[in-house]
């Protein structure tokens, strides 16, 4: 019961943010990541032969080769996604460049693999905020990748100035239609959109599948992948080899921005976020809640595509079979741990990024498997979608408003 | 014999609110008590620390001349004290018997439920209070009233003594309130005891023993309710002297504002709600809408706020043909509407007030200009708005939900009267709101009739009808069964054309 102080100017949306996350859900959300942690790293201790060993020795043996087994692996993991120190100082002092770009290598592709969570974050979080569940993320990604290396290799003489705003609006293109039908189907049929962008997930795998062994595929190569996208195309990267780093990274920073002032500075999104909060009064209030779940479908989709586009764009290039691993999946997660909010999707794509990133060399040098950061996500997840067990371990007290920003519509939607 | 429950001195403080202070209270055995206060009194807070949900900082609690520490419900049902709350605690795919042995259940044979033993026992408490209830029955096909008899065998099927209703009435008809009325007088004759807690004066004055009434966490005064009226009552709840019955002067209607000719509409089910009705409502006049709840007036308001397409007939604002057109298109043409159900409809709870304020004109000027929010012209409004309406809040920046029912009314009333408006349409303005606030709506409402606005007033209540009323039209069955002066007609009269019945 605590009155909330008067505040002399209103707040702004950067202040709803933070008060959103920190009436208990900003703690909720940091001791959600530590338990995680604590108890993946009993996990690997647990599935570690040699812990058993040590256990067989003698109970504190066991226990010490237990720390170790999981101090190790997320000393690896961290490693892997931010650099090893002793590196870096190294490659500095040698002064080689190249050492050097080898050295800080990890950290930047940490913030490559962050980039396509950020776009696809902010698309489920936009559906979030107007009450849509865009399970259709990963298949708008899909799209937004095959229009996007479409424009990068079929149009040709363009200076890269205008061949990359070109290819990535293409990629937002692509994910915008895969949004719209579910949008329109909803609107028209009340079809519900999980259903649905569910539906269109699998024709974009076997679209996709199917444009790379036949409309699209490059007739130079035996398997099936696009055409190389042409240099005009490429997102600029802007470190030598081995770092992919990529401008693609700005792009979706500035996309944090825009959303963020999209959906809390203009008439639209206090429109959208209306029609996510409460359906009802916002029809009401003379709002057209059909135009609105359309409008934020295709904005949604546009998002997802965008991440897509950023992928072949700027790391790979040309367009692969089964591309994605899952980042739109990946991305509904993100979206509900940043409560839905872009700088709170920014921060949790980082850390899914650097987490991602840091288990690959976390592979390599300890030999734990790569799945390590899905239970990882997996137990950060249930904690926060489930924050009674937090606040049980943590003996913290219950919030007064246990209300959620993010409402789902109803199956009648 | 000492009193079947006795509060010494309950002093509950939350931070930068002292909710009870020093609050006594002795209930006898075998009487109904009434705890008369507005809403946030502190009433309720009162009784979770009876029922064990808050802790005291300070007082005692004593039943039947034993001192008693509750510290959880559990405690509390030992005690004999057991609550039915304001929403019903019921599973709806369960079955009477179910519900009621839920915590409590009767086993055989080691972990076998025992349903046919429950089943008994609840027909024996059904038939020693004569709340007719059939164990078998499924909550979810059972109507309020008879959910909250549920709720009442539960507390008597743990053998409890005193039995706390939280705002008993606010979820039932009429005739359900009679009912209910009965039923605690069985209760009573059997030896139970009753607090009733309400902010509801005539229903007071109606079945209580005794009155005690709760202003600001204190106890104002405990008085018997042979010898006191409305008027006294309300003084008592509000600190101040309070009209009950708003001063009203002569209306002075002039031109017709809106006219409905044929209009039938359906309800959401496709069943005929409003069939084929014609009215219209001039400026400086109020037209009350008179019904039992469920006879069209739902689909009424619906279909003349754009929010539902009638199937027929014709709906005119100033002239201008509004049948058709959307809530926003109506909204422009200088309509406002109070919807019934405010919550749902009214306010998007998780915004702040300031946002509440301008759901409806957030894209006009000055709060927004092309496409761009203006706050500071949102907050300044919001400041106003507080300040002009009397919402009674820290800031206007605090989300709608934590304010009281009174306060979220006033936001829709402030952002609704705030803006120029020939018609305003209001449905159920006063539900489930405390004496103040009624007052405060009502005056309001008159004052908007005055300056020349048409007032189409749609309440279930009848006395709110015929009070703020000119002219009354009776819904039923989705006709206006008649049209009849306010200022001549009488309750009877409108009783029986409410039940569908006219005399000629």
């Amino acid at each position: 019961m605590n009155p909330e102080k008067p505040q002399a100017t209103k707040k702004n949306g950067l202040a709803i943010f933070w008060e959103e996350f920190s009436r208990s859900n900003f703690l909720i959300i940091f001791l959600a990541i530590v338990t995680g942690i604590i108890l993946g790293g009993v996990l690997v201790a647990a599935t570690t032969t040699e812990v058993y060993a040590a256990f067989k020795v003698s109970f504190w043996a066991g226990l010490k080769s237990a720390f170790v087994t999981a101090g190790n692996t997320y000393v690896a993991l961290l490693t892997g996604a931010i650099g090893s120190p002793e590196k870096i100082k190294l490659a500095f002092q040698s002064g080689d460049a190249l050492a050097i770009r080898r050295a800080i290598n990890p950290f930047f592709e940490s913030l490559v693999q962050t980039t396509p969570y950020v776009f696809a974050g902010l698309a489920v979080a936009l559906g979030f905020r107007v009450g849509l569940f865009n399970i259709g993320a990963e298949g708008q990604i899909f799209m937004g990748a095959i229009t996007g290396v479409w424009a990068g290799y079929a149009i040709h003489g363009l200076p890269p100035i205008i061949h990359i705003p070109v290819a990535l609006l293409f990629g937002a293109l692509g994910g915008a239609i895969w949004g719209f039908v579910p949008g329109f189907l909803k609107t028209k049929t009340g079809a519900h959109e999980v259903i649905t962008t569910i539906m269109m997930n699998y024709i974009a795998f076997r679209l996709s599948d199917w444009l790379l062994k036949g409309p699209m595929a490059d007739p130079n190569e035996y398997t099936p992948k696009t055409p190389w996208i042409l240099e005009s195309a490429q997102l600029p990267q802007l470190f030598g080899s081995p770092i992919r780093f990529h401008i693609g990274f700005f792009v979706a920073l500035l996309m944090v921005v825009l959303v963020y002032i999209f959906l809390f500075k203009t008439t639209w999104g206090f429109q959208l976020r209306m029609v996510g909060s409460n359906m009802n009064a916002a029809r009401y209030a003379g709002v057209k809640v059909a135009s609105s779940t359309i409008i934020a479908m295709v904005l949604s989709g546009a998002l997802a595509g965008l991440a897509g586009a950023n992928e072949v764009l700027g790391v790979n290039h040309r367009l692969i079979p089964a591309f994605s691993s899952g980042y739109g999946f990946d991305s509904i997660a993100l979206a509900l741990l940043g409560k839905s909010h872009p700088v709170g999707v920014l921060l949790s794509a980082l850390l899914f990024g650097f987490l991602r990133n840091g288990a690959r060399s976390m592979q390599l040098s300890v030999g734990v498997p790569i799945d390590i950061v899905s239970i990882l996500q997996a137990l950060i997840l249930a904690f926060i979608a489930a924050p009674a067990i937090i606040r049980t371990i943590y003996r913290l007290k219950q919030p007064k408003h246990t209300e959620d920003i993010v409402s789902l519509q109803s199956w009648k939607g | 014999m000492p009193p079947v429950l006795e509060l010494r001195g309950i002093t509950k403080r939350f931070p930068g609110v002292l909710a009870n202070d020093h609050i006594d209270l002795t209930i006898q055995k075998g009487e109904i008590h009434a705890l008369l206060g507005e809403n946030g009194a502190g009433k309720t807070t009162l009784m979770n620390i009876l029922y064990g949900l808050y802790r005291p900082d300070e007082g005692e609690i004593w039943v039947n001349g034993e001192k008693k520490t509750v510290k959880s419900p559990i405690d509390a049902i030992k005690a004999g004290v057991g609550m039915v709350h304001q929403h019903f605690m019921l599973v709806p795919v369960f079955t009477v018997t179910e519900n009621v042995m839920l915590g409590e259940e009767f086993v055989k044979y080691g972990d076998i439920l025992d349903r046919a033993k429950a089943a008994k026992k609840v027909t024996e408490i059904s038939n020693t209070y004569k709340l007719n209830i059939d164990p078998l029955a499924y909550i979810k096909d059972m109507p309020v009233g008879l959910q909250q008899r549920v709720e009442i065998i539960k507390l008597l099927f743990r053998e409890a003594n005193i039995l706390i209703m939280d705002e008993p009435t606010a979820v039932l008809t009429p005739q359900e309130v009679e009912e209910l009325f009965k039923i605690m007088r069985t209760l009573i004759d059997q030896g139970k005891s009753i607090i009733f807690i309400t902010h509801k004066l005539g229903e007071v004055l109606e079945c209580a023993d005794k009155i005690t009434v709760i202003r600001g966490g204190k106890v104002v005064g405990t008085t018997d309710p042979k010898t006191t009226n409305m008027n006294e009552l309300a003084s008592m709840m509000v600190g101040r002297d309070v009209n009950l019955t708003v001063e009203i002067g002569e209306a002075k209607p002039t031109e017709p504002i809106l006219e409905v000719t044929d209009l039938k509409v359906l309800d959401p089910r496709g069943g005929v709600a409003v069939d084929g009705i014609s009215f219209e409502v001039r400026a400086g006049e109020v037209l009350g809408i008179a019904g039992v709840q469920g006879n069209g007036q739902t689909e009424l308001v619906r279909s003349l706020t754009g929010l539902l397409t009638p199937i027929d007939g014709e709906v005119k604002l100033s002239g201008h043909n509004i049948t058709k057109c959307s809530p926003r298109e109506i909204t422009e043409l200088g309509s406002a509407h109070i919807p019934e159900d405010r919550q749902k409809d009214g306010l998007v709870l998780s915004f702040p007030i300031s946002d509440n304020l301008i759901i409806n004109t957030y894209y006009l000027e000055p709060f927004s200009r092309r496409a761009w929010m203006d706050q500071k012209e949102i907050a300044k409004n919001g400041q106003e708005l507080v300040k002009k309406f009397d919402i009674r809040t820290p800031s206007a920046f605090t989300t709608a939900s934590s304010l009281s029912g009174g306060n979220q009314q006033k936001v829709i009333v402030a952002r609704e009267f705030s803006r120029p408006i020939k018609l305003l349409i209001a449905s159920q303005p006063t539900r489930g709101l405390d004496v103040g606030s009624i007052e405060y709506i009502h005056k309001r409402v008159i004052e908007k009739r005055d300056e020349g606005c048409a007032v189409l007033l749609v309440s279930t209540e009848l006395d709110e009808v015929m009070q703020l009323s000119d002219r009354i039209a009776v819904l039923y069955r989705g006709r206006i069964i008649d049209t009849v002066n306010a200022k001549t007609a009488t309750k009877e009269q409108l009783g029986l054309l409410m039940a569908g019945i006219k005399n000629n």
